[in-house]
Formats: structure tokens, sequence, C-alpha cells
């Protein structure tokens, strides 16, 4: 702030106090990577015997793989080992350059060795697993994605869920109506809607862009509910929309373990992948994306250069909604062709989690997004390996496993700088 | 640098919702009567549109005014679905006047509530003197303690408290599945996750069956009111609350004046996470009398929408509760004699918190009804 007092030593203390904090944050990276090490040793590596068997590839693929065989118990003592020596390292001379890398290898390690342990002595598809993490990542990254186009034009946006589930409902509706892409074209629109009001809202009519997140996401539950049970009752025709059966891309789609988990999805998949790269080349590369990103960060200098903030504003918000709204399709359309009160289960919410964790960009909120999809695919997985574990912890770990990376890690993430405040043109 | 800056900015939007610079008449009385008469409107016209006829619409908003203050057994019910919003809505409104965003009420409502249920049927014997606190206590402590986790991270690492408390909000979901089939909290004989039953020495005791033996309106209201006055008390006339206050308004100042911001931080989220408790307790001790899966039913989610109507000041969440709690009690009622879905309350609700947030669209809308014409206020 410049509010800080001019006394001769100000300048060596903000140094230092970040050294502080970088060394800690690896002390404390070094302590969990231990952590992991003594866990892997005293649990998966003591408690594994015999082998576990990773599928690959169905037996009938063009390109068949063989199936990875690992021998368990000498697998997870060499996983300990090589936790417990990345956790050493964070103690060393300048081992806090290393700590990120360090933490995700880390954990990386150790999710692998948990596999292995929950393996041993059977047999499970790795490939169908990674296939579910991508089905079950694409909501969660679409919310994160549209959360980062609004929060980058400086628009919190709250709203994601609410507009998910408009764009769900209405995928369902219009789909049972005019098909499949007549629902899907519906469901963008409708998002995009959404995204205007939020925008119309904050903009306009400067409500808090909390509340007004927390009114769509209402509203937007209020109407589908109600709709729902006073009208899809009684006609039932209305809420039966045709489902995207995947596609295969020829060739790339034959790869083993690649194939099936990238290039043999539906729509909404493909679609995703297209978007983030779609918005991260827009936001970055672009001059629009420049302007944007220049209305989140400082309106008033934007303005000063001609850049009309409203405008943009609106711009951005409603491709967000769009973005969101097609996500919202994919619960619908993309999996199961029939709308539910509440369907999207706070999935919105975990997408703005995603956004964040993401560090506010679009890459980063898809990856954020994978992880917690790889999560929800493991603990449906596991279910039926039948581990001592609880499935309510395994269901609990990727939450946990976030608030030690946002804690340990992205720590003070940097929101645009205007975010959440209105601007209010002189 | 610009971090602070942002929070500064955060804040400062965050007191703007907080604490109006002026209590006008208009805004305060005006807006509200026209948001709550709009959102009856355009919830006649949903109505309408889902081919509800108009003399159902007539008796559904009859019988919406019936349930909710029509009779006592209305009024008893009305002022038992606000006493856990009110509760949970304080805990919201005292983070955002310290300019946190707790997103969290849920979880700690939850984990609460566990805690108020196994204290409620784990100590057979004890008089009601001791138990019943006893369990309110377990419930507030369990809440403050969930919440001081994200209070303390927030406060050690600088991680994001919305972040933190939304994965908090999902880990407390899977903790009390987990918890409802221990062998010792699960009732016996059942297979589904269902708790044991509080025992009678730790209910909140119904307060009105000298009146009518109908009435479920609790010992929890009074608990409520007196949580409304300590909130007051603390927020406007302690030196911690006044910490609150100007940590939410300015952090650097705050700092600067020698304020410990990180365990202010710690101290507001625990105290926002009892009150939360103290919901989930309410609503377990008083009203459910058992425990089972997603018992909260989304009280800490309304609740952050009774936070933003009350405008963060204990009384205004008292009156926003109230509200939400009539239209609860009334849209059962609704739904039985009128067969209108329950649901259209959530599009009312909605809708009432849009106008009254948005004094603008209202002014837009009836231009008339006010002395000076719609314009944008002048920062």
């Amino acid at each position: 702030m410049t509010a800080m007092p001019d006394t001769p030593d100000t300048p060596a203390r903000p140094a230092r106090r970040l050294d502080t904090a970088k060394l800690r944050q690896a002390r404390v990276a070094g302590w969990v990577l231990m952590g992991l090490a003594v866990m892997v040793a005293l649990v998966f590596a003591r408690d594994s015997a015999g082998t576990a068997v990773f599928r690959l590839s169905r037996p009938n693929d063009p390109l068949a793989l063989p199936d990875l065989v690992v021998a368990a118990a000498p697998y997870n003592y060499f996983a300990a080992a090589l936790l417990a020596f990345l956790g050493a390292r964070q103690f060393m001379r300048g081992g806090m350059r290393w700590t990120s890398l360090s933490l995700g290898l880390g954990l990386f390690i150790a999710v692998t060795a948990f596999l292995v342990w929950a393996t041993a002595g059977k047999a499970f598809s790795l490939t169908g697993m990674l296939q579910a993490t991508v089905v079950r990542a694409v909501p969660i990254a679409l919310g994160g994605l549209a959360g980062v186009l609004s929060e980058r034009v400086a628009v919190v946006n709250i709203a994601i869920e609410g507009m998910l589930l408009a764009g769900a409902f209405t995928g369902a509706l219009i789909g049972s109506l005019l098909g499949g892409w007549g629902g899907l074209a519906a469901a963008v629109a409708m998002g995009g809607v959404f995204g205007f009001i939020l925008a119309a809202l904050v903009v306009t009519y400067r409500v808090d862009q909390i509340i007004a997140g927390v009114v769509i996401n209402l509203f937007v539950l209020g109407v589908t509910s109600y709709v729902s049970s006073q009208v899809y009752q009684e006609h039932r025709f209305l809420n039966n929309a045709p489902v995207f059966a995947p596609v295969k891309i020829p060739l790339l789609g034959d790869l083993p373990v690649i194939g099936p988990v990238l290039f043999n999805q539906n729509l909404f998949v493909y679609g995703a992948m297209v978007m983030v790269a779609v918005a991260t080349y827009y936001l970055f590369h672009t001059r629009y994306g420049l302007r944007a990103r220049a209305v989140g960060e400082h309106p008033r200098a934007a303005d000063t250069l001609g850049i009309n903030v409203y405008r943009t504003r609106y711009i951005n918000v409603t491709i967000a909604g769009m973005v969101a709204g097609f996500g919202g399709a994919w619960f619908t359309l993309g999996s199961v062709g029939r709308f539910d009160e509440n369907m999207t289960g706070g999935r919105g919410y975990i997408g703005l989690a995603a956004m964040i964790f993401g560090r506010w960009h679009p890459v980063g909120a898809l990856a954020a997004a994978l992880v917690f999809g790889f999560a929800d695919s493991l603990q449906q997985k596991l279910a039926l390996l039948q581990t001592p574990i609880p499935s309510e912890f395994l269901a609990m770990a990727p939450y946990i496993a976030t608030i030690v990376l946002v804690a340990g890690l992205v720590g003070r993430a940097r929101p645009p700088a205007a975010d959440g405040q209105p601007y209010i043109k002189e | 640098m610009s971090e602070q800056e942002t929070e500064a900015g955060l804040a400062e939007s965050l007191l703007r919702r907080a604490a109006p610079d002026r209590a006008e008449f208009e805004d305060l009385v005006i807006v509200p009567i026209f948001a709550v008469v709009v959102a009856l409107i355009l919830g006649a016209l949903t109505m309408l549109a889902t081919n509800v006829d108009l003399p159902t619409i007539g008796k559904s908003y009859l019988a919406l005014v019936q349930g909710s203050v029509g009779s006592l057994n209305a009024l008893s019910e009305t002022l038992t679905a606000a006493a856990p919003l009110t509760l949970a809505g304080l805990g919201i409104a005292l983070g955002f006047r310290a300019g946190l965003f707790n997103i969290g009420a849920e979880g700690q409502l939850l984990v609460g509530g566990m805690a108020a249920v196994i204290t409620g049927f784990s100590f057979p014997g004890l008089p009601m003197a001791i138990h019943l606190p006893l369990a309110l206590l377990a419930g507030a402590v369990a809440g403050g303690l969930y919440a001081g986790i994200a209070g303390w991270l927030r406060a050690a690492t600088g991680a994001h408290e919305v972040i933190l408390t939304i994965m908090l909000n999902l880990i407390a979901f899977r903790l009390v599945d987990y918890m409802l089939r221990l062998p010792w909290v699960q009732r016996e004989g059942r297979a589904d996750p269902i708790s044991r039953s509080v025992l009678t020495s730790a209910e909140l005791p119904r307060i009105f069956t000298w009146l009518d033996p109908n009435l479920r309106l609790h010992l929890g209201i009074v608990l409520t009111l007196a949580a409304v006055l300590l909130v007051h008390w603390v927020l406007f006339r302690t030196k911690l609350g006044f910490e609150f206050r100007a940590s939410g308004a300015g952090p650097d100042a705050a700092r600067y004046a020698g304020m410990r911001a990180g365990l202010l931080i710690v101290i507001v989220m625990a105290f926002a996470g009892a009150l939360a408790g103290l919901a989930g307790a309410n609503q377990v001790l008083g009203v459910l009398g058992r425990a089972t899966p997603g018992f909260s039913s989304g009280i800490g989610f309304d609740a952050i929408a009774v936070a933003l109507l009350g405008r963060s000041h204990p009384w205004g969440v008292l009156a926003a509760g109230l509200l939400f709690g009539a239209l609860e009690a009334g849209g059962r009622q609704m739904q039985v004699s009128a067969g209108v879905s329950l649901d259209l309350i959530g599009i009312i609700q909605a809708l009432i918190i849009a106008f009254i947030a948005a004094p603008l669209l209202v002014r837009a809308i009836f231009p008339w009804g006010f002395r000076r014409a719609a314009k944008a206020p002048k920062e």
C-alpha cells in the first residue's frame, strides 16, 4: 500500500518477509512430504501383498497394450523412499526453489502408491478410470472457465452454479422438443441470458456482485425446481432429451490409453478442450483479451485509454454465461438426457474453487478440474475394489488435498486487481 | 501490494453493503414493500405461465398468508423456521462486517448439529439443566472449531476463505454421512444412515404447549433473540466488535492501528462458526430430534441470502430471517392447500433479494412513490 511509512528500513522489509514466507512454505511442504512417506511406508507398503494389475486396453483394441503389472510391496517401499527424499530435499539449502514441483510430484507418487495398495492382488482398469476422470472434469472445467472469463473483467461470478443449472434445464427441455443440437444451442443461449442479466445487475444497476450471484443461483434453482415438480410430473415427454454419443476421432482414437481417454469422448469433452484453448489465446494473445484484462486490473486506466469498460464487461460476462450454459448442458444432453431438481449439486461452486486453484487462468482451471474429476472417478471405481478405507474418506480426500495445496502452495494467489468492484464512469 | 489493494476494495464494497451511508426511509421501507409486492406479482405470472388458473393463484397466496401469520400455529411455524436462518445469518453477517465471505455456514451447521446430537443421546440420566446447555455448547464449539480451521488457514497462509469454506462444506457432508454409519451413532436396528434420538433431557422444550399442545415453537427462538442481542452488543459496544468492523472497513488502517489482523480473522470465523453450529444444534435439538444425511437442508446457504438482505446488521438479519421463515412456513401451507409447488417460494425469495439489493432497479420500474427521480448515486 502507498500508506507505508517512509522510514529508511522499509525497502528491506518486504523482501525479508517474502523470503521467510517462502522458506516456511518449503518447510511445510517438506513436513507434508515426510508425512506422506511415513503413511505410504507404514500403511500402504506393509499391507501390500502380491502384484497389482492395471489394465491399459481392452482385448479387442486394435493397438492393445499388455497389462501393467506392479509388484505391490516393493513399489510402495520405493515410493516411500522417494517421498522421504523429496521431503528431506525441502529442508536443504535451496530447497524452496523446488517447493511446488516437489509437492506436486509427491502427491502424484502418493496417489500411485495408494492405487497400487488398493489394487494389490486384483486387477483394475486404469484407462476406464482416466476416461471417467475427463468426463467428470468437464462441467467443473467449464464452470471454472466461466469464472475466469468474468473475473478477468473484475466481475465476481458466484452465479456459475445457477448458470450451469439453467443450461442443464434448458438443454433437457428444448432438447426434448427440438433434438440435441437445438437443446444445446438453447442451453448456450440461456447461459448467455443469465450472463447478460448478471452483467446488467452489476454493471448498470450496480448491485453488489456477490448478492447478484446469489440471487441468480436462488432464482434459477427456484424456477427449475418449480417447473420440474409442477410441469414435468404430468408431461414427461418434455423431459426426455437425446444424449450426444461419444464420437471417435479416426486414428487418434485408436491409440492405446490416450485414445479412449481423450479422443473417444462426446461433444462436451472436445468442446471443453477447445474452449480452454480458445479462451487462453483470447485472453493472453489478442488485443481484445488484453483490453479485457486491463478492465479487470485497472478499469479507470482502461477507460482513459478509450476502452469501453461497461461494454467489455457486458460482453465478457455474457460469453462466460454461454460457456457455463454449455457446461450445464453436459448434465442432461451429455449424460442422462433428463433433468432432475438441483442436479448440478454444487458443481458450480467446485468450478469456482477450480478457478481460484488454477490462479485465474483457463489452463489452470482445467488442470484443477481434472484433479477434482480424478478424485471423483477414483472414489467411484475404488468402491469396486473394496478397500478397508470408508468411501466417505476417499470422497473427502480431494477436498482435503485442495485445502493443503491452496494453503501450502498457491497461498496468496492474486485475483484481478479490480475484482468485485463496480466501476462508475466519471 | 496490489493484493492488499484488492482486499481494501473488497472490504469497501462489503462495507457499502453492510452499512449504508444514510439509512434513508425510502430504501428501508418503500423499497422492501415494493420488492415483496413485485416479487409476488412475478410469482403469480410464473404460475400463470405454467397453467395454474387464476382462482388457484388467489387461493395459494391466501394460503401463503394464512400459513405464515394467519393463526397461532402459523406464527409458531414461522418463528420455528426463522430461528436457524437468523442464527446462521448472524454468523455470516459478522463475517461480512469483518470483510470475510463465509460460504461455510452449511458445513459448520452440519458439524455443530452432529456434535449436539451426539452429546444429546450420549449422557442418559443427566438433568436437563446440565444436559441441554451442554448439547448446545457442544454444537457451538464444534461449529466454531470447524470454521476456525478456515480462519486459521486464511490468517496463516493467506489461502482464500471462499475456497476453504467451500471445501470444508463438502468435507462436512461426507463426514456426517460417515458418522451416521458408526455403530455408536447409528440407531439400533437400522440399516440406513440415521442417528440415535436425542434424549428428552437435551431437547429444546416447546414453550407454548400451554396454549395449544401442537405448537412446535421451542426455546430456540429465545436463544436466537439472545444471539441477536449478543451480536449487536459485541459488534457495536465492545472493542472487539470495533476491531471487526475496522478490519473489514480498512485492513491496512486496522493493522497500522495495531490490531492483530490474523488473530481477528480467526476470532471472527470461530464466532461465525459457533453461531452456525448453534443453528445446527437448534435444528436437531428443537425440531428434528435426530440427524440424517443433509439434515441442514440448505439453511446455511439460505442464511447467506438472509445476511445480505439484512444488510449485515443484527436487527436487519432478524427481520430478514423472519421474512424467510414466514415464506417457508406459508409456502408449506400453499403446497398443501393449493397444490402449488413449494419451489415457487424460492423464486419469490430470489426476486425479493434482487429488488432490495437493487434500489436503482426498483426506482426504474416504479418512478412514482419516490420523491426524487431515479438517478445514479454519485460517488
